[in-house]
């Protein structure tokens, strides 16, 4: 059927219903708009931590530690046979990357790679009667500068005072805040292996990540390396990438060739990733539920217009309109509804993030934070739109096969 | 139309019509009849006498449960229910008591739907002559107005209007002036019969008033489904 005749009778029909059609029109309309709104605020916040993680942390860790313990001599020997081990007691090993200064001067060579050693270990610190407990990691500050941005996040201070002042330590801001320890003070740190030692907090940093904020110390390498009693160890090479999305695949390459587990970032942040998991697992159903709820009002002014237009459906049947033209008509109401509706929402959608975007607010202090992180994204508005669109369709569909399959001389009949 | 021995513009054969149920009912029963062009038939016969069921029949509306219709010698008895829209939509002209314009169309609009449904004509060409026709009924003044806004004869004029837009050999109409007062009635009986002889088309009107149904070329008389003779 020509295509125009049935779209004008289907905006003949809405315009009729003027007020149900306004109705389920701003049900598209908010749905869209809140998908776009919500959606641009969740992934922007999720975006601008992972852009955060990415900044600070090393993009690959290299540890002292195995993903599987060593197989033991028996069970190399017999590979296919039954082996069962009593009692075994595995061999006391140093912990320690070993072959550390190989594996630098191998990695160094890689194009597009930084690397630095460290040495991190637990520690507590002892400042005012509190004990605080806290990662204590051993940096090279010129090679560290090139893996992770520690230096853009220092608060007060520089990362080169860990050379020039004696026993320096950087501490996150929120570990110096449970202590109420303040710049250039004078704090004692304790390591497992006993040894404590007096330390000048030369500078706090704050990454914006509280878990690191709270937990992470910094002190020089070979200060690390006497306070946790273990002289010329690393424990963790930091490795920072050209490439970011080469991380997963590099570490793999890495973990296979040294033996050594080797973590990329996501695995880092393995935790905090999957909350993100969790929160896109219930923010899309519940913004899908705006979107149903709808439909729902769709469902509701098509049934009442074919309800209402029955008559009509059997003059138009009796003219010569087939079943199937007779369905597109409605289906094009629904259609109409969610086209016109999406295309508002996304106008108040995007209404809608340029609103919050303009809202200053400070987030926890002076973290970078001042207000929405929101992502915009092409990919929210056809998303939302797809989704409408679609359930505006089937939400129309089914009143139209009903009006379709009405029989027009029970109609004509009738109302005679 | 124009051989020399016209085939009749319309033939039943055989036309029942039950309504299965516990107790079927029959609504026309065995029907033999034959329509020429340019002939003006009306159908009386008593109320639940299947007058206008048989009327539905006719025009492919509703189907026979046994019987045929041949319309300008088509057999319609296997065609497809979409096959039935087009022969409604090009051959086929309705009138019901009811005049059942669509009420958001202007009488030009309501006059010009079946035109741009066959999609032969294009939209202005469609215009003019639903224009035209409206002409013809005397409806030419009327032509912007919303149904709503004229008379109940108006009205089933437009309704005429529309069963001509697509030059239909064949007009069918189920009561058209049983809403009517007399006058206006005889007026629409007068289009009818005009219709039939000045422009050739093949006219059944189904109606109670036996004294207009005088006025037809023929008259069938209907009793408990059957044709009385």
């Amino acid at each position: 059927m020509a295509l125009p005749l049935a779209l004008d009778i289907a905006l003949r029909h809405l315009l009729h219903r003027r007020r149900q059609t306004l109705v389920s029109l701003l049900g598209v309309t908010l749905g869209v708009a809140f998908f776009i709104a919500i959606s641009a605020m969740l992934q922007g916040f999720q975006r601008d931590f992972i852009a955060r993680i990415i900044d600070i942390q090393p993009h690959i860790i290299v540890m002292d530690d195995v993903r599987q313990p060593p197989r033991q001599p028996v069970e190399r020997t017999y590979p296919d046979g039954a082996v069962l081990l009593h009692s075994l007691k595995p061999r006391e090993e140093t912990r320690g990357l070993r072959g550390a200064r190989n594996m630098l001067a191998t990695l160094e060579e890689t194009p597009g790679l930084h690397v630095a050693p460290a040495l991190s270990g637990n520690g507590l610190i002892h400042f005012g009667g509190k004990d605080i407990s806290v990662n204590i990691t051993g940096i090279n500050p010129e090679q560290e500068r090139k893996v992770t941005h520690i230096e853009k996040d220092l608060l007060s201070g520089t990362l080169d005072a860990l050379y020039t002042t004696s026993n320096a330590i950087i501490l996150g801001e929120g570990v110096a805040k449970k202590a109420g320890i303040r710049k250039d003070d004078l704090i004692n740190v304790v390591s497992p292996a006993g040894v404590m030692m007096k330390m000048k907090v030369v500078a706090l940093f704050s990454s914006g990540i509280t878990v690191l904020d709270n937990f992470d110390t910094y002190v020089l390498l070979k200060k690390a390396q006497v306070l946790q009693n273990r002289p010329n160890v690393i424990n963790r090479l930091k490795i920072r990438l050209d490439d970011v999305e080469q991380a997963g695949p590099l570490a793999g390459r890495i973990e296979r060739q040294f033996g050594y587990r080797a973590e990329p970032w996501q695995e880092q942040s393995r935790n905090v990733l999957s909350i993100y998991v969790i929160q896109n697992a219930i923010m899309y159903p519940t913004v899908s539920a705006i979107l149903i709820v709808a439909c729902f009002g769709i469902f509701n002014v098509i049934s009442t217009v074919v309800f209402e237009k029955t008559r009509d459906i059997g003059i138009m049947k009796s003219m010569g309109f087939r079943d199937s033209d007779v369905r597109l008509v409605f289906v094009m109401e629904g259609l109409i509804v969610g086209v016109v509706g999406t295309l508002i929402g996304w106008l108040i959608g995007w209404m809608l993030i340029e609103f919050m975007a303009s809202l200053k607010f400070e987030m926890e202090g002076f973290v970078k934070a001042q207000g929405f992180v929101l992502f915009r994204s092409p990919r929210h508005y056809l998303i939302s739109g797809g989704m409408a669109v679609l359930s505006a369709a089937l939400a129309a569909w089914l009143p139209a096969r009903r009006a379709s399959r009405l029989n027009p001389v029970d109609i004509v009949r009738g109302a005679g | 139309m124009s051989s020399p021995s016209p085939a009749p513009a319309l033939e039943a054969r055989g036309l029942t019509r039950e309504l299965p149920g516990p107790v079927p009912v029959t609504l026309v029963r065995d029907i033999d009849l034959a329509i020429a062009p340019g002939e003006f038939v009306a159908v009386t016969g008593p109320s639940g006498s299947g007058k206008s069921s048989l009327l539905y029949l006719l025009g492919l509306l509703d189907r026979p449960t046994a019987g045929t219709v041949l319309l300008a010698g088509e057999d319609t008895a296997g065609s497809s229910p979409d096959r039935l829209a087009d022969l409604r939509l090009a051959r086929i002209g309705f009138v019901f008591q009811f005049h059942f314009l669509l009420p958001e169309f202007s009488c030009l609009a309501n006059v010009e739907i079946p035109i741009r449904k066959l999609g032969r004509l294009g939209r202005s060409a469609a215009r003019r002559r639903a224009g035209e026709l409206l002409e013809q009924l005397e409806l030419g003044d009327h032509r912007d107005k919303l149904p709503e806004q004229l008379s109940g004869g108006q009205r089933q004029r437009v309704a005429i209007a529309r069963a001509l837009a697509n030059d239909p050999p064949l007009i069918l109409a189920d009561e058209p002036t049983g809403n009517l007062d007399s006058r206006t009635a005889a007026l629409v009986f007068d289009i009818f019969r005009d219709l039939a002889h000045t422009q050739g088309r093949s006219v059944v009107v189904v109606t109670h008033d036996s004294a207009l149904a005088h006025t037809a070329d023929r008259r069938i008389h209907l009793v408990d489904g059957r044709i009385e003779r």
